[in-house]
């Protein structure tokens, strides 16, 4: 057989990994046609909505919900009298504690949940909830955690015993009845040693504020129960659907394969997404209760002040070094404000997350980690906003302490780090906290970043610029901004990561169709990564056949294979991972059917792009399309029909993308004002799948770095209210506040992945904070500045330079 | 978010307006683009059982601009602000601020009537209104009348405006000289931190005349009549803009928010100030 | 309870009729009477452009609008822009340029450009940035937007001179 084209466009026709493939989701969601929850429309189906908490701690005295029930179209309010014969008034959260479902004689959280109205549509939703009347008596209010674990008042009746005295919690020990759990990673009296003998020692405590993922569309479900058949379909906001069954099915004892969870489009997670709300609680009890499809829908006020905070996380650092700046001790004591209940979204294992990566990119023999967790009277979550469990914190903490030892040592910032990254030769590396990095290059890349940047121009403009601010010549000055971070994602192997007891795998399952198109199934849920596009590039390249001819499928429990979702960047990590391997299965089985087709052993067959050549005869071949036609169709001896494969991918390591960025930042002393001047990303995820695809992603999440950086926060008054709960206040970027970034790259494949990729999605999220932050700090280096909080937005920039005395 | 029920009014005339109002009391309001009055409506800190919509009433959405003053009625839209090149050329203040209000969208419905009526304090045409002299005209059951935008603002949403009366316009004596304004905000879309609006006209190298308006900074807008003393007959030096500065903050009263605290927002005042008479100057 | 209103609206070419509540908010007239569900819910205080739609030739926050005060006006949505068989070249330069994730803010995001570019047919950067503002997207950090902004320009301004 003569081969009419070349093999490169052979290549190029598979539109496999390497190249920017446009993305097959577009066509819909350019045209209005995408599929998100509030979407999802039944007949017959009735609104709920929440009466909630306007106290931040307070006891219930009383619910009347006579009023509401005459409201015309309300047709049950529930509270959690209703859920309690149920066992449903409490749930429990992915973090090993319990959260109320429903205000349980007394409410912890402005907004919290206190009855759930059920009504024919969502204006009576809304006029039924306006006549509930709810009988409260305040409680005095503790947003502090250090208050919190001092104060006699109890938060939770549920943490003491008959006498007062604490019990244990799900992570061990608690010290006072509204702590959580304390969670050691390291070496603690070597790493007081090596600290207390050390030449020199940098302090810092910082905290790193709370803030929200808020993704465009807020949380949300539709519960529809079919009583005749006894099957329960649940449609929502799911960065988790497979999880979100065995929870469900476990919570409300209806078995496992009679209830279906469907993940539509979703429009944006990070992280949002990951946990169970109340809200799916009460719309599948409602929709039991009433026979009918019953839909929640948060609205953004409800979105912000209730479901999934991110960070809230008061650090305090030591690190110590040699007077050559040589870092030998690293000393991190966290207290985490979890809010009124636990529930990080956290492997079970990881109280704190990963927070025990917060030595860094460096070689820091001697580390000791340990997080107290606290109960306050804020909402609960902790989730991970477009990062790995807690890896945003570690990496904020330890890229604040580099520049915080660089001041003390008066040394370069750039250089403190290059003397200290752990050495290419150094991988796989141990840490001190116990993570194996699996490979990296942190030298070339970082060499790449400053040159890229001109960065020894960049500080000679600098101290220009102070010169010339000092001479009244200017009033504004000038932050190089610098991080280098290691992420650590793809969670995760199974011996330590689950989530609820749900090991942390996942999943692919291919079919390869007659005429050789194909759709594959995954444990995951894209919610704007294309996973449609990259995971059929991944497969066009392991089974040649084009992408084009692949279908993606995802978040549909019925159909998909079971996996533990999308968050903590873990879909390339696993899912992408299991996706190679069933596509080595098929390729293998491929093999044989070519081999017999072409009359040759089997070893004596290799494979092609798109097909299996005979070796040293590449005349002779069989394409992917004809073997999978032969597949079905052809009787081969010895090997039964059809070409499909399933692979559940347990990692055996976590990935540890990296990069290195650097933001050029003016501020104008007299406004507080910043203006992004310039920003170099430089980002290694291993083996890149889709450029176009990982560009997109760094741009994104570069910006929500900005946005939290620079002023986003969820804050609160003394009296617990949230002040931050629109988005007049709540800070997310227009086109108008966000610069354009330039990105590259350098590639270090992971040696255990099956395609040697790492995932992205959340390296520019983790690397970008700290790059933001300390651009704002490094403008005021000259001027005695070693740190100030985040968020830096106008005023606290002001004031930073108000008491730097600069506005003298 | 869904605001709770009310009747719904689209009167064809200002009379009929007048009488739906007169009927309901403070149970009814105007609205024209509603961009202040829904999301609180929504947000249920608006009640409203009677909401008349002016879109069908005639007359209030021309723009004259006249010899020596130009009238705006109530319905013109930040847009339509924008969009006038007649009204630019004549009083290029208006269109430089109302660009710094809002976003696109919502400028194609804010308009100056509601922006001025509503007595939001961190509204920016109140402010500028004040610094350009305007005159509101006002129409109620006992008829038309007018007040000085300076005289209008008497608390956080408390106007000269009695319930039954309607705000159809505004005229402004055609700004004469230099003009600036200035606006800190967080974001698109944000009210002002601060913003100040500045006229200046220059004789020579004298300040013959100049006035002054500061937004969000109390719980009105701030004509400064003492900084506006500071500067004319001066030749807009350091020493007089520092002395309409602090004349400016004795005025001022801002209150602790997201945006900042006092302390910060006198500053910043101070700073915005500076710069839109140092601007308004450099145009005079 | 108020007394619903008669309203007629022409949505995308389609005269629509019927009897609405006062405080029906436009967004979910079009959403969930009339299964119009491209235009999305974001912020609900016309803060994010997710429920964007033109009305008589302006770009509006559909959740910040009363279905009646729509009355007798003629709405285009994301589904009036262009379909299967006629994408607008918005839509396409927003496939080409990867100038959306989710998707959820993009149906907004493109209206409201379309408007932007009736107004301005040529914008720089700094007036594409400007002239989005009031459009919020949480994904793409914006740049690939701009650029998408700026290629349909680009082509919808040769296709216009290949007319002429």
């Amino acid at each position: 057989m003569k081969d009419e084209i070349s093999r490169e466009e052979r290549v190029d026709n598979l539109k496999g990994m390497g190249c920017s493939r446009k993305r097959v989701e577009d066509a819909r969601f350019t045209q209005g046609k995408g599929n998100y929850v509030d979407d999802v429309k039944l007949d017959g189906m009735l609104f709920g909505d929440f009466v909630r908490s306007p106290y931040a701690h307070a006891n219930i005295k009383s619910i009347n919900t006579e009023a509401a029930l005459k409201v015309p179209g309300v047709l049950a309010v529930l509270t959690a009298a209703d859920l309690e014969p149920l066992g449903l008034h409490w749930m429990p959260t992915l973090a090993g504690d319990k959260q109320m479902v429903l205000a349980d004689g007394k409410v912890l959280f402005q907004g919290q949940e206190v009855a759930y109205v059920v009504a024919e549509d969502r204006y009576a939703a809304a006029d039924g909830i306006e006549a509930v009347e709810v009988e409260y008596e305040e409680l005095q209010v503790l947003v502090n955690p250090f208050e919190a674990l001092k104060s006699d008042v109890i938060l939770r009746p549920d943490t003491v015993d008959e006498n007062g005295k604490a019990v244990d919690g799900a992570h061990g020990p608690r010290n006072h009845p509204n702590h959580i759990f304390t969670w050691e990673a390291g070496d603690k009296d070597p790493t007081e040693e090596v600290i207390a003998n050390a030449d020199v020692v940098a302090e810092e405590e910082m905290y790193y504020h709370r803030t929200h993922p808020c993704p465009l569309e807020t949380c949300g479900c539709v519960a529809s129960m079919d009583k005749v058949n006894g099957k329960l379909t649940l449609w929502g906001t799911f960065q988790a659907p497979h999880a979100i069954r065995t929870i469900v099915s476990l919570i409300s004892g209806i078995e496992e394969h009679n209830i279906r969870v469907i993940s539509p489009d979703i429009g944006g997670g990070f992280g949002n997404k990951v946990g169970a709300y109340p809200g799916y609680v009460c719309s599948v009890v409602a929709s039991i209760v009433t026979g009918k499809p019953v839909k929640w829908i948060e609205d953004r006020m409800d979105n912000l002040m209730t479901t999934a905070f991110a960070r809230d996380y008061w650090m305090k650092g030591k690190i110590s070094a040699t007077p050559e700046g040589k870092i030998t001790g690293l000393h991190c004591h966290v207290t985490a404000d979890h809010g009124g209940f636990d529930a990080c979204a956290d492997p079970t294992k990881f109280p704190a997350g990963f927070m025990n990566i917060c030595t860094g990119s460096y070689d820091i023999p001697t580390a000791y980690l340990a997080v107290d967790g606290v109960y306050t009277n804020k909402a609960p979550g902790g989730v991970s906003y477009r990062c790995s469990f807690r890896v945003t914190e570690a990496v904020y903490f330890i890229e604040r302490m580099i520049e915080v030892l660089a001041i003390k040592l008066d040394m370069d910032a750039a250089e403190l780090r290059r003397i200290n990254f752990i050495k290419k030769e150094q991988f796989p590396y141990k840490a001190a906290l116990g993570w194996e990095y699996d490979s990296g290059d942190y030298h070339t890349a970082w060499d790449k970043a400053l040159k890229a940047v001109d960065y020894d121009g960049l500080r000679a403009e600098q101290a220009q610029r102070v010169e010339d601010f000092k001479a009244g010549k200017t009033r504004k000055l000038m932050g190089v901004g610098l991080s280098f971070f290691t992420e650590i994602v793809g969670a995760g192997p199974v011996k330590n990561c689950d989530i609820l007891g749900l090991g942390m795998f996942d999943s692919c399952e291919i079919r390869i169709h007659p005429t050789g198109s194909a759709i594959a199934r995954l444990g995951t849920i894209s919610q704007g990564q294309g996973h449609a596009t990259t995971f059929a590039q991944i497969l066009a390249t392991e089974i040649g056949l084009s992408a084009d001819s692949i279908t993606i499928e995802e978040g549909d429990t019925d159909t998909a294979p079971y996996g533990l979702g999308t968050y903590g960047s873990r879909s390339t990590p696993v899912a992408g991972a299991a996706t190679a391997m069933a596509g080595r299965k098929i390729r293998a089985k491929a093999q044989m059917i070519a081999a017999y087709l072409l009359e040759v052993h089997d070893n004596d067959v290799e494979f092609d792009v798109d097909r299996f050549v005979v070796k040293g005869a590449p005349e002779r071949f069989k394409t992917m399309k004809e073997i999978a036609f032969a597949a079905y169709n052809q009787a081969i001896p010895g090997i039964e029909p059809g070409l499909e494969a399933v692979s559940y991918y347990d990692p055996p390591n976590m990935t540890y993308p990296f990069g290195a960025y650097v933001c050029v930042m003016d501020i104008d002393v007299d406004t507080g004002v910043t203006e992004i001047r310039r920003f170099y990303a430089l980002d290694d995820c291993g083996t890149r799948i889709n450029p176009m695809v990982i560009e997109g992603q760094v741009h994104g999440g570069l910006t929500e770095a900005l946005a939290v950086a620079l002023g986003q926060e969820i804050a609160y008054d003394d009296m617990g209210n949230v002040k931050t709960g629109t988005l007049m206040d709540f800070f997310l970027p227009t086109a108008w506040e966000v610069p354009n970034y330039e990105t590259d790259y350098t590639v270090t494949p992971s040696p255990h992945h099956p395609i040697g990729a790492k995932g992205v999605g959340e390296s520019p999220h983790v690397g970008g904070v700290p790059c933001f932050s300390n651009a704002v700090q490094d403008a005021f280096r000259a001027f005695g500045n070693t740190h100030t909080n985040m968020p830096h937005d106008h005023w606290r920039i002001w004031k930073t330079a108000n008491e730097l005395g600069l506005h003298d | 978010m869904i605001p709770a029920a009310f009747d719904y009014y689209r009167p064809k005339d200002m009379e009929a307006v007048l009488s739906i109002l007169a009927e309901h009391g403070d149970d009814a309001r105007v609205m024209a683009g509603g961009h202040s009055l829904i999301p609180m409506m929504k947000l249920r800190m608006a009640d409203v059982p009677h909401l008349i919509d002016l879109q069908d009433v005639p007359d209030l959405s021309d723009i004259v601009v006249s010899a020596d003053s130009i009238k705006i009625g109530a319905m013109v839209t930040q847009a339509d602000l924008i969009d006038h090149a007649g009204l630019t050329k004549a009083a290029p203040i208006l269109r430089e601020a109302a660009l710094q209000i809002a976003d696109p969208q919502v400028r194609y419905m804010g308009t100056i009537g509601g922006n001025v009526a509503n007595g939001d304090p961190g509204n920016d045409m109140p402010g500028l209104m004040q610094c350009l002299d305007a005159t509101f005209h006002l129409v109620g059951p006992d008829g038309a009348r007018d007040v000085a935008a300076r005289d209008f603002y008497e608390a956080a949403y408390m106007t000269d405006r009695e319930d039954d009366e309607v705000l159809t316009g505004v005229t402004i004596p055609t700004p004469q000289g230099g003009y600036a304004y200035e606006k800190q905000k967080r974001k698109i879309g944000d009210y002002a931190t601060a913003a100040a609006a500045v006229q200046i006209v220059k004789d020579g190298d004298t300040c013959t005349f100049a006035s002054v308006a500061m937004t969000n900074l109390s719980d009105t807008p701030i004509y400064s009549a003492d900084a506006v003393d500071a500067l004319v007959g001066t030749k807009v030096d350091d020493a007089a803009i520092k002395a309409a500065i602090a004349a400016m903050l004795d005025d001022i009263d801002p209150s602790e928010d997201n945006r900042g605290p006092v302390a910060f927002k006198n500053h910043v005042a101070g700073v915005i100030l500076r710069r839109t008479i140092e601007r308004a100057w450099s145009r005079a | 309870m108020s007394n619903k209103k008669h309203i007629k609206l022409n949505v995308n070419g389609k005269e629509e009729e019927f009897l609405a509540e006062p405080r029906e908010l436009l967004i979910y007239t079009l959403r969930e009477r009339l299964n119009i569900t491209g235009p999305h819910i974001g912020c609900e205080t016309s803060h994010c452009g997710a429920c964007t739609v033109t009305i008589n030739g302006k770009s509006i926050k559909s959740c910040t609008m009363y279905t009646v005060q729509a009355e007798g006006k003629d709405v285009t949505t994301i589904e009036g822009i262009g379909g299967p068989d006629d994408l607008h070249p918005l839509q396409e330069a927003f496939k080409e340029h990867h100038g959306l994730q989710c998707g959820y803010c993009t149906p907004g995001m493109i209206t409201r450009a379309t408007k932007l570019l009736e107004e301005n047919p040529n914008p720089t950067e700094e007036e594409i940035r400007f002239g989005m503002a009031g459009n919020i997207c949480r994904c793409t950090g914006y740049q690939n937007i701009v650029k998408s902004i700026q290629a349909a320009a680009t082509e919808m301004n040769a296709a216009k001179e290949a007319a002429e």
